[in-house]
C-alpha cells in the first residue's frame, strides 16, 4: 500500500539522520548524540499513534493512498515530535520530513469531478498547462496555477455559467522558505452562491526573488484590498492592481511582517523576579 | 476634523478676505445670487480628512472625502490604525492559545472568530464529525446570543452617531444582560477564548440556562422597545432611508456579505446555504430585505435578532436535554486535561485535577504537562472554514505544517472585505450621508485590522 511504503519512507528518514549523521561532528564537540549507544528502534518501543493518526485526518488526507501521494515540503528539527522511531526523550535530535498533501487522482469525488470536468472542458487545451495539479484534501479542492495563467482561469471560474464562482472571499498569503523557487504562496478562495456555495481554492506561488503575481482585481473587484494586504504581509507585487500600496502597515514600513524571515519581535518581560523572554525566544515544542 | 483646501489657496468660503461675495447661507436672501455662486464654487473641491479620531467613524476608521459643497464626489477609506498583528503572534502560539488571540479580533463577535478558528483547526484535524453535539449546541447558543450582542451594538453606535443617544443607551443596556449569561459561562463579558479546538472550555455551568432565560424575558422587552424607538422614527427613516444603496451587482463584485447581502434581497445565509455546528437541524428563517438602503439593513438586524432567540430557545431546550453530556472530544490527546473551577483564589485548574495529577497518577501529570506546554500536533496541509457572522462571511484559513502552532492563521473578516463599499454607498451622497452609510457596513476595526 501507498501508504505504508509513504510511512516506511518517513521512517527511513529519520533513522538516516539520526543514525548515519556526521560521525567527526562529535569529534568536533559540536555533536553530543551519543550515536553508538542511542536505542534502536523495535517494534514495541514505538510510540502510539494519536487518534488523529489512526482514524483522523492524518490517516486519511495527508497520506490517502487512493487519492494521492504525499509532496515533501521540507523537513522539522528539534527535539520532540516524532511519532516514529523511538526516541521519545527528545535528546537524538529529530530530523522528520514534512509531507504535504499531494496531486489527487480521479474520481475527486464530491462536486469536485464537475467543476474540473466543466473547466477542462472551457479552457480546453489550455488546461494542462492552466491547471498545473489538483488537490483534493479534507473536502476541499485545491487547484495549482501558474501566476501566468491565474487571470485567464479566474476569468473562466467567474464568467463560465456551469462554474459561476461569483465571488472572491479573499486572498490569503503563506511563506514556505523551504519550496526553493516558489517560496510565496497567494491562496484565493472563490465561492459559488448559484451552485450552493460552492468553493474552491486557487493557489498560486512565485519565487522570493521575483515576486510577481497578476493583479485579479479587474475581475474580482473585491480582491482590492486583499491583494493590499497580501502585498503588505508578504510582498508579492500583484500587478496590473490599480493601487497597490501598503494597507495595515504604515506607508514607510520596512518589510513585510508575516514573512517567515520577518522576527515577531518582543521584549523580556520580568515577573516576580523572574524573567520571560520575548515569544519568539522562547524554548520551542514545534 | 481637519480641513484642507487644494493648493491653489484662498479658496477657504468663510476665511478669506477678497472672496467675500462667495460666502452665502442658504435661508433667506437672493436665491438667483446663490445660485450663480454655486456655479462660482463649482469648481471648488475640499478635501476633508475624517478620523481615524472621530467620534461617528465608527472607531479608528479614517475616511477621506473628496467634497463639492455638500456632495461627497469621492471617498476613500484608509485602515490600519488598529493593526496589532494577531495572525503573525498566533503563529508562535500553540493551537489551543491561538484562540485567545483571535477571540479579540472583531471584539463585538468574539464568540464567530473563536468558533471559526476551532472549526478549522479541527478540519485540519479530521475530528469535525466526532465533535459532541452538546459543544455544537452550545457554540450555536453562544454565537446566536453574541450574533444579537453584535446587531444590538451596531444599531446604538448607529444611532448614537445619528445624534440618537437613548439608542445607544437601550441597546447597550440590554446587551448587558446577554453579556450577564457570558461572564456566567465563560467568566469574561468579552474576549472570552470560550470555545476550544474540540469543544469548548468548560460546561455551561448550573443555574447559567435559567439565569439566561430570566434575563431573556427582560431582553424580549427591551428588543421592542428598541424596535419602536427606530422602525418608524420619522428622523431615522429620512436620515436612513434610500441612503447608502448598493446593489446586488455590487455586492458580488465587492465580495460583500451579511445583512449587506440581504438588503438586496438575495437569502445568502451560511447557517442555510452551507451549515456547520448542525444549524440544519435549527428551525429560523433568514430575514432578506429589497430596499439596498441603510435602513433595510437596520430592519434585518432588528429581525435577525428575533431569529436569533428563535435558535436560542432552541438550543436552551436541546442543552437541559443533554445536560451531563460530554462538551469536549473524547481524544485525550486532543481535549484540555483540567476542568476549571473557581477556587478562593480565583479561576483555576480544579483541586481535584490537581490532587490526581500530584499525587496519584504520573502518567496524568506528563500527559498534562506535555499538552499544555507542548500542545497537540495537526497534520500537515490547509483549510478553509467559513461562518456567518454577525457582518457576513468571516472564514479563516489555516495552514499546518504539522506542527503544534499553526503555521499560517489567516482570517477573511467580513468587515475588512465590506469596508471596500464604503466608497461605493457614499460616493454622489451628502456628507452626513457617509455616516449613515458607514454605520451600515457596521465594520468594527479591530477585526479589519486584526
Amino acid at each position: 500500500m501507498p501508504e505504508d511504503k509513504a510511512k516506511k519512507d518517513a521512517v527511513a528518514e529519520v533513522e538516516t539522520a539520526t543514525t548515519h549523521g556526521d560521525e567527526n561532528a562529535a569529534a568536533d564537540g559540536k555533536n553530543t548524540i551519543d550515536r553508538v549507544n542511542a536505542p534502536l528502534a523495535t517494534e514495541d518501543q514505538k510510540v502510539s499513534s494519536t487518534q488523529i493518526h489512526e482514524t483522523g485526518a492524518g490517516s486519511v488526507s495527508t497520506l490517502d493512498p487512493e487519492h494521492s501521494s504525499p509532496v515533501r515540503m521540507g523537513e522539522r528539527h528539534g527535539m520532540f515530535g516524532s511519532s516514529l522511531g523511538s526516541d521519545t526523550s527528545g535528546y537524538g535530535q529529530l530530523v522528520q520530513a514534512i509531507y504535504y498533501p499531494g496531486a489527487s487522482e480521479r474520481p475527486y469525488g464530491g462536486y469536485f469531478d464537475e467543476v474540473a470536468d466543466r473547466l477542462e472542458e472551457v479552457l480546453a487545451e489550455k488546461y494542462q498547462q492552466a491547471v498545473t495539479r489538483v488537490v483534493i484534501d479534507r473536502r476541499e479542492m485545491t487547484l495549482d496555477v501558474p501566476p501566468e495563467h491565474l487571470r485567464l482561469v479566474a476569468q473562466t471560474l467567474r464568467d463560465d455559467p456551469g462554474l459561476r464562482f461569483e465571488m472572491c472571499s479573499g486572498v490569503s498569503g503563506v511563506h514556505f522558505p523551504d519550496d526553493v523557487g516558489r517560496e510565496l504562496h497567494a491562496v484565493y478562495h472563490f465561492t459559488s452562491i448559484t451552485h450552493g456555495s460552492r468553493r474552491v481554492r486557487v493557489e498560486v506561488k512565485c519565487s522570493d526573488d521575483d515576486p510577481h503575481i497578476p493583479s485579479i482585481v479587474s475581475i474580482y473587484p473585491a480582491a482590492d484590498w486583499h491583494e493590499r494586504e497580501t502585498y503588505d504581509m508578504f510582498g508579492i507585487v500583484f500587478t496590473g492592481h490599480p493601487g497597490l500600496t501598503r494597507i495595515l502597515m504604515p506607508d514607510d514600513w520596512p518589510g513585510h511582517p508575516q514573512r517567515k524571515d520577518y522576527p515577531l519581535g518582543g521584549i523580556p518581560v520580568e515577573y516576580k523576579g523572574a524573567t520571560v523572554p520575548a515569544p519568539d525566544e522562547r524554548r520551542s515544542y514545534t | 476634523m481637519a480641513t484642507h483646501t487644494d493648493s491653489t489657496e484662498s479658496q477657504d468660503l468663510y476665511g478669506s478676505s477678497d472672496d467675500q461675495d462667495a460666502t452665502f447661507t442658504a435661508s433667506g436672501g437672493d436665491w438667483d445670487q446663490v445660485v450663480e455662486d454655486i456655479s462660482a464654487v463649482g469648481e471648488e473641491r475640499i478635501v476633508v480628512n475624517m478620523g481615524p479620531q472621530h467620534p461617528s467613524t465608527h472607531g479608528v476608521l479614517r475616511l477621506i472625502l473628496e467634497l463639492d459643497g455638500e456632495t461627497v464626489r469621492e471617498a476613500r477609506a484608509g485602515i490600519g490604525y488598529l493593526h496589532t498583528g494577531i495572525e503573525k503572534n498566533m503563529e508562535y502560539r500553540t493551537w489551543t492559545q491561538g484562540t485567545t488571540f483571535c477571540t479579540r479580533m472583531d471584539y463585538l463577535t468574539p464568540i464567530f472568530n473563536e468558533t471559526a478558528f476551532c472549526l478549522g483547526v479541527e478540519k485540519l484535524l479530521g475530528i469535525t464529525d466526532q465533535i459532541p453535539q452538546r459543544a455544537s449546541d452550545i457554540r450555536i447558543l453562544t454565537m446566536e446570543l453574541n450574533r444579537i450582542g453584535s446587531h444590538m451594538i451596531a444599531l446604538g453606535t448607529g444611532g448614537m452617531e445619528l445624534g440618537a443617544t437613548t439608542v445607544m443607551t437601550v441597546c447597550f443596556r440590554e446587551r448587558e444582560r446577554l453579556l450577564r449569561f457570558f461572564e456566567a459561562v465563560s467568566g469574561l463579558r468579552m474576549n472570552h477564548a470560550y470555545v476550544r479546538p474540540g469543544g469548548v472550555a468548560q460546561d455551561v455551568p448550573a443555574g447559567a440556562l435559567d439565569l439566561l432565560e430570566d434575563e431573556l424575558v427582560d431582553f424580549r422587552r427591551g428588543l421592542r422597545e428598541v424596535e419602536s424607538l427606530l422602525l418608524a422614527n420619522p428622523v431615522l427613516r429620512a436620515r436612513t432611508v434610500n441612503v447608502g444603496h448598493l446593489s446586488l451587482t455590487g455586492c458580488m463584485a465587492l465580495g460583500i456579505t451579511g445583512p449587506i447581502l440581504r438588503s438586496t434581497g438575495l437569502p445568502h445565509d451560511l447557517r442555510k446555504a452551507d451549515p456547520y455546528c448542525g444549524y440544519e437541524t435549527y428551525d429560523f428563517d433568514v430575514i432578506t430585505r429589497d430596499t439596498t438602503d441603510a435602513y433595510g439593513r437596520l430592519c434585518i438586524r432588528i429581525d435577525e435578532m428575533w431569529e436569533s432567540l428563535k435558535i436560542a430557545q432552541q438550543a436552551i431546550a436541546r442543552l437541559r436535554a443533554s445536560e451531563g453530556q460530554p462538551y469536549m472530544v473524547e481524544d485525550k490527546k486532543i481535549a484540555w486535561p483540567a476542568q476549571l473551577s473557581v477556587g478562593a483564589d480565583g479561576q483555576g485548574n480544579s483541586l481535584d485535577h490537581i490532587r490526581k495529577i500530584m499525587g496519584e497518577s504520573m502518567e496524568s501529570l506528563i500527559h498534562h504537562f506535555k499538552l499544555v506546554t507542548e500542545g497537540f500536533r495537526v497534520p500537515p496541509g490547509q483549510a478553509y472554514v467559513a461562518i456567518e457572522s454577525p457582518k457576513g462571511e468571516l472564514a479563516v484559513h489555516v495552514v499546518s505544517d504539522g506542527g503544534t502552532r499553526p503555521y499560517r492563521a489567516h482570517f477573511r473578516d467580513p468587515s475588512f472585505n465590506n469596508l471596500q463599499a464604503a466608497s461605493v454607498l457614499s460616493e454622489g451622497g451628502l456628507v452626513a450621508d457617509v455616516i449613515v452609510a458607514v454605520a451600515s457596513i457596521d465594520p468594527v476595526m479591530g477585526g479589519v485590522d486584526r
